[in-house]
């Protein structure tokens, strides 16, 4: 006999507005194991995870937990019947302690009102140290790093006596070093017979940590299995419905001889100590490095958001302004930031809006837009990026996150940039729109630009860049042009 | 269950486009059905005379809720208009009661405001004192201001051409009403038009955004406060020409009407999305409220408390709308 199933899905539909955003979704969870939900974006996995989580109510279907069937109303019943989440965005309460955090709105008190503080602590403590997670429950919740505050968010689920966890891009926002601590926890949850739903775009990690799999597409159930019996190709074959292209973006591309970023000894303290490199016309630089080794802040130095301590950079020959983001986008340097909802787009506002939000000094005169231009140029990276939009109008928040993240691109391209600066280009959007942002930065460099690439995905910058520098600590450890470097290489490079 | 399912996709579609409109004319919509009920109420209500009284009412709310807009979308505030009010009108009569001549006058007091705004900008885009704390401190050190300016006593004896501010009239429309149309003409076609309005909108709506995509939010969050008082400046000017004599206590309370005529409009505190044109039928809508209320003979406390609850529930309904989404 197999083991009992955990959770058991089928045919679950929701529809919005009478537009199906799952028509088929199933799942079987067995109990201490890791099942990988895959799916591209629209593929329908948000909403099945909310329909489980009771966020949202299903249309049809059937749902049983240990083989009672079961409704969720709302979250707080899921989280009662031993079903939690683990969402992209945390929500702590910064200052508030870990100990605080966990037990919200069910501390241990003393005459019905006063907050038992000891017990409290002394619970956490006992909590922690069971699932072995190195956090200190009287720490604020502000002084953890954001792989601390997700193993916190996983103590919590288990403070409810949790069977069935679902962990949502878990490592979007954390390094290769912290990924593998969280993995470890993983493993360690399990192993109490714990059932995990997992859902990354980094497929790579799904090799890993990943028992059985799952493939939705658009809006159904694809196919599912073990883990082991299936290769990379076979995953992404699933995702994305088709023979995925993968064309080696590099061939054929000859990088000029002529420099086009030039920086010298550029140190910013407590974030990054004298880096010099330089950056050729035509050329993709990536930069590799975990969380904390300065590799983005270097990027937004060298944009203008911060004051260098130290050092200078050259654009063509030219003294790259410092302090002035505008100045800089003047000079020709765009960067696409690491997080597109914080700091890349104004949700609120128009597609429109959004693209054309670098290029006003170009789109008007005497500070009039010229509507015509400003259509123009959006319309035309549209078609450019082949963002899918069904009217220029509607907000940006409406969108799915890989075009979202296209219009950031397109916001920077606008302004007719030569050295573009990607922070995490591709981060939490799927393997299509991957590849065409792929595409995109490959068309960007041959057509005379240079750009340097951010990424903790090490795959992705040895299949994108031309030569790889290795940031430690805040140093520019090495630069590599042997792109058949491993990604084990590059790991130990960097930690 | 099934039923339901089958049912979805029919009704859901209409329902989605009724949605969309009232987004866009729920204000106007509700606007006209309180006049129809006013004009069935009160004959008095849709004649011409009555019309201008509304629209005089409203003119000096409506100059200031013009400046509270830009404000608020970049998710600010002032509380300080209203004293900016009084004491930009001091600075204006006494200027033009020394003979000065009108233009001198008006830009007596429209250069007053401006000054304390760009305080208020100073201490908000620069020293990031959070608005509401700055404007709470400029509205008690204004009106202390107004008091010692002139020892606490009013500004009488306007001349006539300064008086024509307030109570003059260009054909049959009275001049208030006509600078309260211009004002808000050009500050609608600026926020439309010009990439000044995007940057407004764009602070608002992502301040971090803003600053990568190489806008100067200090810069664009400091001029907010400028127009907002320039504008403070010039409502004062004309309230003082409209009751003949500058008060120090005038305009006590205004930054409320100001704000809740913003907010009515659909412009949301947390910056980012609104319009003039909303906030013109906010005003609007607070003038004929009051207007009606009088003709109908309720005592003004009701009246009080009927603005109140039409504040709350303006943003009720706001929040339900957001809710849906």
């Amino acid at each position: 006999m197999a083991p009992p199933l955990l959770l058991h899905a089928e045919q679950v539909s929701k529809a919005y507005a009478g537009v199906p955003a799952l028509r088929d979704g199933r799942l079987s969870l067995r109990a201490g194991s890791v099942h990988a939900l895959c799916g591209g974006n629209g593929a329908g996995k948000s909403t099945f995870l909310s329909i489980l989580m009771g966020i949202t109510q299903r249309d049809a279907g059937s749902i049983l937990l240990n083989g009672q069937p079961v409704q969720f109303d709302r979250p707080s019943a899921a989280l009662a019947a031993g079903v939690a989440m683990i969402t992209q965005e945390l929500e702590p309460i910064p200052y508030m302690t870990v100990a605080e955090n966990i037990w919200l709105g069910r501390e241990p008190r003393r005459a019905g009102c006063i907050v038992d503080s000891k017990e409290l602590n002394r619970r956490t403590r006992e909590l922690l140290q069971s699932l072995e997670f190195d956090v200190d429950a009287t720490s604020p919740m502000h002084r953890l790093s954001v792989a601390q505050i997700q193993l916190v968010e996983i103590a919590k689920a288990f403070s409810h006596d949790c069977q069935v966890m679902i962990m949502d891009e878990p490592t979007s926002a954390i390094g290769e070093h912290e990924a593998q601590t969280l993995f470890k926890a993983i493993r360690r949850l399990t192993a109490r017979g714990a059932g995990i739903i997992y859902v990354s775009h980094r497929l790579s990690e799904l090799a890993q940590i990943a028992d059985d799999y799952s493939i939705f597409r658009d809006g159904a159930f694809v196919e599912s299995g073990r883990m082991a019996d299936i290769d990379r190709a076979h995953l992404v074959r699933g995702i994305v419905g088709q023979e995925l292209q993968r064309i080696d973006h590099k061939v054929g591309r000859e990088c000029a001889a002529a420099t086009c970023l030039d920086v010298n000894g550029l140190s910013r303290d407590g974030e990054f100590q004298d880096i010099s490199l330089q950056l050729r016309q035509g050329e993709i630089l990536g930069i590799y490095g975990l969380m904390g080794s300065g590799r983005s802040e270097f990027l937004n130095c060298l944009y203008g958001l911060t004051l260098p301590d130290a050092g200078s950079a050259t654009l063509q020959g030219q003294p790259l302004p410092t302090g002035t983001p505008a100045a800089t986008i003047r000079a020709g340097m765009s960067l696409v930031t690491e997080d597109r909802k914080d700091s890349g787009l104004v949700l609120s506002a128009s597609i429109l809006a959004n693209i054309a939000l670098s290029a006003y000094k170009q789109l008007s005169s005497w500070s009039v837009i010229n509507a015509r231009k400003e259509q123009a140029l959006a319309q035309s990276m549209v078609k450019r990026l082949q963002i899918k939009i069904s009217s220029l109008d509607l907000p940006v928040e409406s969108m799915s996150g890989g075009n979202q993240q296209k219009v950031v691109l397109a916001k920077c391209l606008s302004t007719q940039p030569i050295c573009l600066l990607c922070d995490e280009p591709t981060r939490g959007i799927d393997e299509g729109a991957k590849q065409e942002i792929y595409h995109l930065l490959d068309e960007f460099v041959r057509a005379g630009g240079a750009a340097i690439v951010v990424s903790s995905e090490a795959p992705e910058l040895l299949h994108l860049s031309d030569r790889i520098a290795v940031f430690k600590g805040g140093r520019l450890v090495t630069v590599s042009s042997d792109t058949a470097l491993s990604q084990e290489a590059l790991l130990s490079l960097a930690s | 269950m099934n039923s339901k399912v089958l049912a979805a996709p029919v009704t859901a579609a209409p329902r989605n486009r009724l949605r969309l409109s009232l987004d866009r004319f729920g204000l106007p919509l509700v606007f006209i059905l309180l006049c129809l009920v006013m004009a069935f109420s009160s004959e008095y209500f849709m004649t011409w005379r009555n019309w201008m009284d509304i629209l005089r009412q409203t003119s000096i709310n409506g100059i200031l809720a013009v400046g509270m807009t830009y404000v608020i979308l970049t998710k600010g505030i002032d509380l300080s208009v209203g004293s900016i009010l009084a004491f930009a009108g001091l600075c204006s009569a006494l200027v033009a009661t020394q003979g000065y001549g009108l233009l001198a006058a008006v830009s007596a007091g429209m250069f007053a405001g401006a000054m304390l705004g760009m305080v208020n900008g100073f201490m908000v885009a620069n020293l990031s004192i959070p608005p509401f704390v700055a404007t709470l401190g400029m509205l008690s050190v204004a009106r202390g201001m107004t008091f010692i300016l002139n020892d606490g006593s009013p500004v009488t004896d306007l001349p006539d051409s300064f008086l024509a501010m307030g109570i003059g009239k260009l054909g049959p429309i009275g001049v208030p009403i006509i600078i309260f149309a211009v004002v808000a003409l050009i500050f609608w076609m600026v926020l439309r038009y010009t990439t000044y309005g995007r940057y407004v909108y764009a602070v608002g709506g992502n301040e971090k955004s803003a600053r990568t995509s190489g806008i100067g939010v200090r810069k664009v969050t400091f001029s907010v406060y400028v127009i907002s008082g320039l504008l403070a400046g010039l409502a004062g000017v004309v309230l003082a020409a409209r009751t003949t004599s500058a008060l120090p206590q005038a305009g006590v309370s205004y930054e409320l009407d100001a704000i809740a005529a913003v907010v009515i409009g659909g412009t949301s505190l947390s910056g980012g999305t609104g319009s003039i044109v909303g906030t013109l039928f906010g005003a609007l809508l607070i003038g004929v409220i009051n207007n009606g209320l009088n003709l109908l003979g309720v005592s003004s406390y009701y009246q009080q408390v009927a603005k109140g609850l039409i504040i709350v529930l303006a943003v009720l309904i706001d929040v339900w709308r957001k809710k849906k989404r």
